[in-house]
């Protein structure tokens, strides 16, 4: 193929060629100018459409919302992050958040470590590729269907209560709080995301270290807790870092499955129903904050090489 | 590896329990589509494919059908051009601040979707200099594409790491044009990468909605027409079929982008995990 191009270049020059050749000459050796502008678009649309508007976000936070005139008034104070700290209805709602955050973390790598195990370690490669499509697949279909799914799987006509109901047992049901009905349906969501990671991190583990590990007289038990697990634990943290941010960013999972408040309802409600910019603009740096220190924290414990 | 019998039935066993747990909710899904009662409770009345044939004919739905497409292939448009673009520079240069460019792209899908919504709304409604555009089509197309840059870049950089600059080098040193050795050289190599991101960045936009919401305005993704219709007396028969077609056009995509980078399994498997996590 490349002896085809050769030779059309060679014989005739184009339009194209004459366009292109004094440009090529000016790029020719000058890496510094190439690679900016390969950078000068992507860097640009990244910070002004991104970076740009998280700043704008974290300034409008500073406005204010005349309540009785229902307008925002455009000057800086710092009453909207004062009643953010000061209330104790937004400090619940703030740890109900990030303690579901964790709790939903915590249960899908518990749940994830079996499966991404098989898949890594006692598959067979064809066996490995199916499990793989059929951890994948799932990720991708609709989101809002899978919600609901849950939504009608939890409720009192549901399956899930007619399963129970023989035990003389019923589920957590979509009244009250909700909140174990929140915690199924974020650990059912995020599942996958974390599954593939630990699976890509454990298929780099030589299976000599296990090997070795019990040959040195360790039970399973001691080489999962001494190898396994150390060796794992950057790949948790990386499929932690979306069980997590994903959790702490989602409102429509607690409004479809529960009555229960979490961060992003109040933001959007604010914003919506309210028309008050300011404050949501405000609420909605506090997960920024939590999420951008994860992420520094989680780069350190080496969690990047593995996402 | 070897286990033990037990070990390994062990191990089966869970991973089965795990995929019952997965694709359980689908199913339950799939099987209200089919239910002959409007009601739903379970278990269900009875089968009919009477909600599918509405599904097929609801005017609404096709129309948000018509617009989660548009957007997604203009997302993805976007997405292309700046994920490629920044993925050669990281792959083939060296300068400064490169880790920077990786992270940069990283962080609008792992920020929660609540950050990037209301950011991209405060932004658009009180853009500075030009005072604040409408949302629309446009909007939702600029957020999407923001997100979706990462699934292109990943994809085109696992390539370009694993193909050596040297092909270049040597295609230039036989005489060719940088034109020629692009479409002669580099193109063709990384011409699945960038299908399946491409394919990737389309599910990824076509299923949003956490973002979506934030920057729509008044147009109707289908995501966000499912999820007005299900709070909708009687309309839930119906938002079921709908639903189940969405299931079906978000994962043949994902599924063909898997077979297009087969043996770079682990690269894209955390890949894909990247990708919905813009949600």
């Amino acid at each position: 193929m490349i002896d085809t191009g050769a030779s059309t270049g060679t014989a005739t020059r184009t339009r194209t060629d004459r366009v292109i050749d004094p440009i090529a000459r000016v790029l020719r050796g000058r890496r510094w100018l190439q690679v900016s502008l390969l950078l000068a678009a992507p860097v640009a649309w990244l910070v002004v459409a991104y970076l740009g508007a998280l700043a704008v976000m974290l300034f409008n936070g500073l406005w204010r919302f005349d309540l009785g005139n229902q307008v925002v008034i455009e000057d800086i104070s710092t009453e909207n992050f004062r009643e953010l700290l000061t209330s104790d209805t937004y400090w619940t709602i703030t740890l109900r958040t990030v303690g579901m955050a964790f709790a939903v973390t915590v249960t899908c790598a518990v749940l994830a470590f079996p499966i991404a195990f098989t898949m890594a370690k006692v598959a067979t490669p064809r066996q490995r590729r199916l499990l793989l499509v059929a951890v994948l697949l799932p990720l991708w279909a609709s989101y809002v269907v899978k919600v609901y799914a849950w939504r009608t799987i939890l409720a009192e006509e549901g399956v899930l209560n007619w399963m129970l109901d023989p035990f003389g047992m019923s589920g957590p049901g979509t009244g009250g709080n909700g909140l174990i009905g929140i915690w199924l349906t974020f650990t059912y969501l995020w599942l996958p995301f974390m599954i593939l990671p630990i699976y890509a991190g454990l298929e780099r583990i030589p299976d000599s270290l296990f090997d070795a590990s019990s040959d040195l007289g360790a039970s399973p038990v001691t080489t999962f807790r001494k190898v396994i697990l150390p060796m794992a634990f950057p790949s948790v943290v990386a499929g932690s870092i979306f069980t997590f941010s994903l959790t702490m960013g989602d409102y429509i999972t607690p409004r479809l499955v529960s009555s229960s408040q979490f961060i992003g309802n109040v933001i959007y409600d604010n914003l919506g129903v309210a028309g008050n910019l300011p404050f949501a603009a405000a609420y909605a740096s506090f997960p920024l904050v939590v999420m951008t220190a994860y992420l520094l924290v989680a780069r350190r414990l080496g969690a990047f090489e593995n996402l | 590896m070897n286990f033990s019998r037990r070990a390994r039935a062990l191990h089966w066993s869970g991973t089965a329990v795990t995929l019952a747990f997965i694709y359980f909710p689908l199913a339950i899904i799939a099987l209200y589509a089919f239910n002959s009662s409007r009601v739903q409770r379970w278990p269900i009345d009875g089968l009919s494919t009477k909600w599918v044939d509405a599904a097929l004919h609801n005017p609404g739905a096709r129309d948000a059908l018509l617009t989660s497409i548009k957007v997604a292939l203009m997302a993805t448009g976007v997405a292309l051009v700046l994920g490629s673009l920044a993925a050669f520079a990281v792959a083939r240069y060296n300068f400064f601040g490169r880790n920077t460019i990786s992270f940069l792209v990283v962080i609008p899908i792992a920020m929660p979707g609540i950050v990037t919504g209301m950011a991209l709304n405060s932004a658009f409604r009180e853009a500075p200099l030009i005072g604040g555009v409408n949302l629309g089509l446009l909007t939702i197309v600029i957020s999407h594409a923001t997100f979706c840059i990462v699934l292109v870049y990943n994809n085109v950089i696992a390539r370009l790491r694993r193909m050596s600059g040297h092909l270049e080098e040597a295609s230039a040193d036989l005489g060719a044009h940088p034109l020629q050795t692009f479409r002669y050289v580099t193109f063709p190599t990384i011409r699945s990468a960038l299908l399946a991101g491409g394919l990737l960045a389309f599910a990824l936009s076509f299923d949003e909605i956490i973002v979506t919401i934030f920057t729509a305005g008044s147009t109707q993704t289908l995501p966000i027409w499912i999820l007005q219709n299900y709070s909708r007396p009687n309309q839930g028969p119906i938002v079921n079929a709908v639903g189940l077609f969405a299931i079906l056009l978000s994962i043949i995509p994902v599924y063909l982008a898997q077979r297009l980078t087969e043996g770079e399994a682990v690269a894209r498997g955390s890949t894909g995990a990247a990708a919905a996590a813009a949600k």
